[in-house]
């Protein structure tokens, strides 16, 4: 049944959790203790990482089906199980996040120099909640994990962050806590009327039309918030400014995703004909996000603010994507969340390699890194370049499919997405170009050093795994093609020909 | 047929209670503090062990009951006097004057009252159980007798409270006059077909729900709690916002459901405004406190609210939702007794040079001071906010999975705006003690033991709630059973 011969699920999502327990326990010296504290969550999340490796391995990639299942009764009476298991959708993501908490780990080693005990079980309690989420096969247990999350975000930009940390700390939860909890009044509609949490059931059972609406938008509410859509997107770049470096490589390269996974996970299957009745709505944000947001970020002279709004921009085509309901649409989408956790997360960590030394985000402040920097400049340069989606490079895939199929639906909609391209190509080139080129003339800049081995360990699995997305996709794609196939199958089952109802819809 | 033995947790604590009492006044009795308190505390476990193994039935002419839902509350109440006397343990280091043995006795005396409430078969030994529980506590207090504030929330507790003691009389007598009967079964008898809502009868409702709503401080008979739980020591607020509330649930939801059961339409709509207009009054008013204690009291009106959306749930004339509703309450009732007394451990180890100190602001930097401590009180306040995996999260969850059954969809919706008001003001804690620097006046003492045993014991239970929730839920079902089924 299992095809690793253990709980591989339960034991990947609470590892880090045992982790985050001994940490707790470390006595003595305030230096013993730090030092301690980061070799244990490193070895910790090493573990989990080598361990979420067997899923790549064992996975079986010809299935839809969910794999590696688990299941033990929770609240019989209720009708709830502690369900885990991945299919195709999840099980990159659970990679994801089991990939970058050891490199977030590795680049707060130094740059976090308080409380560092608490810091380092706040990013495993972190990583728990995250693969736990992308393992859940039930309901609740994904809601659990979805809102468990917000606790050591919260804390870690309230304690770590910058200066106005504690005004984006209270934003980030307040904002999440409102939307998911009008999807938990969903949920627990859902719960009640099917008798039941296994999300798979409740596709089985099916939603009758009339509630569809009303409780798509309750779940939408939620994700809307996470991935994060235009407007409800402010929250995103004040938490990502005042974050410290990790937190933001965690909530670009995994936090976002969740709303978006949701979206592909619970919104499509459970709500086929209100995800096709309000596909307009989206795509209209989504547009607007890609757009606006690309405009804003060109605006920018903060690199934080700008890379996170570039992240809205790049969300704005993955929620296009996953609602086209076709597989190019739905595959693109899902790369490109794949994609866009590399990207944003290395972009991220490069900022904070700036950030560690100058102690500014201020792009004025910079000027011609390139000359001091040459290896950092050449990582920055290939993570600019992928985030602008240069054919190579793993955004190039998820953003090329998303626009063949919203080409399939509307020409303006894939217009839109290409003038993000076209937009992401200006910010990021002149962002380059004001950071790493120019004239050398402070004398801050004069005594860089180029990045230490410990960046190079960090990046060197980021760069790597952003030429392979991006040279040979085909081994990413085969995981959650059977997926997105069934998937979409489903879809047209349930509205009958959903592409083609969507494109009358649009021609009204 | 001499069935007393049926109430022999009562008749034991009761004896216990005289029997100390009786042994405090005999001579050194300044150091009598501490082992009656232990005396105490051993004759509610004792107590508690009995009411585990307590048989089934009617006692003293059907005046008295014991069944699993009477169970169920006694339980929990001999846990929540236990833990708020264990609050109190060091006051023979700390609190010289308070110190005194008639603390544990009162404690002890307050928790028979609430026992007797709680296994009320008739409106005659409701009061009389409600008016032990409220004499104790009056005294409770005003327990500081030299402190000016302490007295005044005592008067006015008792000022009150006689108000309050007066229309739940006024209440019960209409009740009488209209059924002809105080015994719970025979008032249901009388309270079924075309006698059911004579307009007697509803207004006898209405003042029993009255004076009921002002002992669980439910919104508009609230306005007594921030100040008495500001004025008594902060040990005796912890069990004001425990046990007594969690009896005077449990007695509402049983004189309701018993003999009351028939008029579910008419008590159901103003449990709902009582349960809307708790979670509204304690979510924003809580915002502008800064004395921690009233905080808390606001928490504790708004925690009501949610718990009484259950009750709402609970007039509906399905059965099954009906059933759900009730369960959610105690289910609800259950958890925040033991956030809520955790809660109020960490608000009793608030001491600085000696002396309490309770505004917000003296909790700032605990977690560079005593990181422990803030560790469990962000538990703490992460579970009222009611985000998983913490306990907080599933009471929530089930009552408005009541409500949601119910129908009373807006219900939820406040219940969950509401909710997000309230995650401000428990984050606000949070942010204080991890975010903001150490407070000037510098850190806090040293905790006593006992007040950590009872952070980590309730710490515990709050953080690891979600492994196993099924036994709880499933206690709540057999007490529910055993007043519905018949």
């Amino acid at each position: 049944m299992n095809a690793a011969g253990f709980p591989i699920l339960s034991l990947i999502t609470f590892l880090p959790l045992a982790g985050a327990l001994v940490i707790a326990f470390v006595r003595g010296e305030e230096q013993v203790v730090a030092s301690n504290a980061r070799w244990t969550a490193l070895w910790t999340s090493l573990i989990t990482f080598g361990l979420s490796l067997i899923l790549w391995f064992r996975f079986d990639r010809s299935s839809p089906e969910m794999q590696f299942v688990e299941r033990l009764e929770w609240l019989p009476d209720y009708g709830v199980a502690y369900g885990m298991g991945v299919d195709g959708l999840s099980v990159l993501f659970v990679l994801l996040c089991t990939l970058l908490t050891p490199l977030c780990i590795l680049a707060s080693w130094d740059s976090v120099e308080v409380r560092v005990r608490e810091y380092m079980a706040a990013f495993l309690v972190l990583e728990a909640a995250m693969v736990g989420f992308f393992c859940a096969t039930d309901l609740l247990l994904f809601f659990l994990f979805f809102e468990m999350v917000l606790i050591p975000m919260f804390l870690i930009i309230g304690i770590w962050g910058g200066e106005r940390r504690v005004y984006a700390a209270f934003k980030f939860f307040l904002y999440t806590l409102a939307g998911s909890l009008l999807m938990l009044l969903a949920i627990i509609f859902l719960w009640y009327r099917v008798g039941t949490t296994d999300i798979a059931a409740l596709v089985e059972a099916g939603v009758e039309p009339r509630f569809q609406i009303w409780l798509f938008l309750a779940f939408f509410a939620a994700f809307a918030v996470k991935v994060p859509m235009w407007p409800v997107h402010t929250w995103l770049p004040d938490a990502h400014v005042e974050a410290p470096t990790a937190g933001s490589v965690i909530l670009a390269g995994v936090l976002l995703k969740l709303g978006g996974y949701g979206f592909v996970r619970l919104s499509l299957p459970l709500f086929p004909q209100a995800s096709a009745e309000l596909a307009p709505l989206i795509f209209a944000l989504s547009v607007i996000a890609i757009v606006y947001t690309s405009y804003v970020a060109l605006a920018q002279e903060d690199m934080k603010k700008l890379i996170a709004y570039s992240s809205v921009a790049h969300m704005g085509i993955v929620t296009l994507g996953i609602f086209t309901f076709n597989h190019q649409g739905l595959s693109g989408a899902v790369f490109q969340m794949l994609a866009h956790g590399i990207v944003s997360s290395a972009l991220f960590l490069c900022v904070g390699v700036l950030y560690n030394r100058i102690h500014s985000r201020d792009i004025a402040r910079y000027g011609g890194v390139a000359k001091v920097m040459p290896a950092f400049a050449v990582v920055f340069m290939l993570f600019s370049m992928a985030n602008v989606a240069l054919p190579g490079t793993a955004n190039f895939v998820g953003e090329f499919l998303v626009i063949v199929s919203a080409m399939r639906v509307s020409f303006w909609l894939a217009f839109g997405a290409a003038l993000g391209m076209i937009l992401s190509a200006a910010y990021m080139l002149w962002l380059y170009w004001r950071v790493a080129f120019g004239r050398v003339t402070r004398d801050s800049i004069r005594a860089l050093l180029d990045m230490s081995p410990r960046e190079y360990a960090t990046f060197a699995p980021l760069v790597l795994l952003v030429l392979w997305m991006g040279i040979y996709p085909q081994s990413f794609l085969s995981f959650f093609e059977a997926s997105v196939a069934s998937l979409v199958e489903q879809h047209e089952a349930a509205v009958g020909g959903g592409a083609r109802r969507l494109a009358e819809i649009l021609a009204r | 047929m001499m069935n007393w033995t049926l109430a022999l947790p009562e008749l034991v604590l009761a004896c216990a209670g005289l029997g100390i009492l009786g042994i405090g006044v005999l001579p050194r009795r300044q150091d009598m503090f501490f082992p009656v308190t232990m005396a105490v505390l051993g004759a509610l476990v004792l107590a508690g062990v009995l009411t585990i193994g307590q048989g089934e039935g009617a006692a003293f002419a059907g005046q008295y009951v014991s069944d699993a839902f009477a169970r169920f509350g006694k339980v929990l109440i001999l846990i929540g006097a236990a833990l708020s006397l264990m609050l109190a343990l060091d006051f023979n280091e700390t609190d010289r004057d308070l110190a005194r043995f008639e603390y544990p006795v009162l404690i002890l005396f307050a928790a028979l009252g609430m026992m007797l409430m709680v296994s009320a078969n008739d409106l005659m030994t409701l009061y009389l159980g409600l008016e032990m529980q409220s004499l104790a506590a009056y005294v409770l207090a005003a327990f500081n007798r030299d402190s000016e504030r302490s007295a005044e929330a005592g008067l006015k507790y008792f000022v009150l409270g006689a108000l309050a003691s007066g229309l739940l009389l006024y209440g019960l007598s209409l009740l009488y006059g209209f059924a002809g009967t105080t015994n719970f079964d025979r008032l249901a008898d009388t309270l079924t077909g075309e006698h059911a809502a004579s307009l007697g009868l509803v207004v006898g409702l209405v003042f029993v729900l009255a004076g009921l709503a002002f002992k669980i401080s439910a919104v508009p008979f609230h306005m007594w709690t921030p100040d008495v739980y500001e004025g008594a020591p902060t040990p005796v607020t912890a069990f004001f916002a425990s046990a007594p509330k969690l009896a005077a649930v449990v007695l509402l939801a049983r004189v309701l459901l018993q003999p009351l059961g028939e008029l579910g339409a008419q008590w159901g709509q103003v449990v709902w405004l009582i349960a809307a207009g708790s979670m509204i009054l304690g979510a924003f008013a809580a915002i502008g406190q800064r004395n921690i204690k009233r905080l808390m009291a606001y928490s504790s009106i708004g925690n009501i609210g949610y718990a009484l959306i259950g009750l709402v749930a609970a007039a509906s004339p399905d059965p099954a939702v009906r059933d759900e509703g009730v369960r959610s309450l105690l289910f609800y009732m259950a958890i925040y007794l033991l956030m809520t007394l955790g809660a109020f451990a960490v608000l009793a180890a608030m001491r600085r040079r000696g002396r309490p100190v309770e505004a917000i602001e003296d909790l700032a930097g605990l977690a560079r001071s005593d990181v422990g401590m803030a560790i469990w009180m962000l538990v703490f306040m992460f579970a009222m906010a009611g985000v998983p995996p913490l306990a907080g999260f599933w009471s929530k969850l089930f009552v408005f999975r009541a409500a949601i059954e119910g129908g009373y969809v807006w219900l939820a919706v406040i219940g969950v705006v509401t909710s997000v008001v309230a995650a401000y003001y428990y984050l606000r804690i949070v942010r204080v003690m991890f975010f903001d620097p150490l407070n000037e006046a510098g850190a806090l003492d040293v905790r006593p033991a006992s007040l950590t045993v009872v952070m980590a014991a309730t710490g515990l239970f709050t953080a690891l709630f979600s492994i196993a929730p099924a036994p709880l839920l499933a206690a709540a079902r057999t007490a529910v059973a055993a007043v519905m089924g018949g």
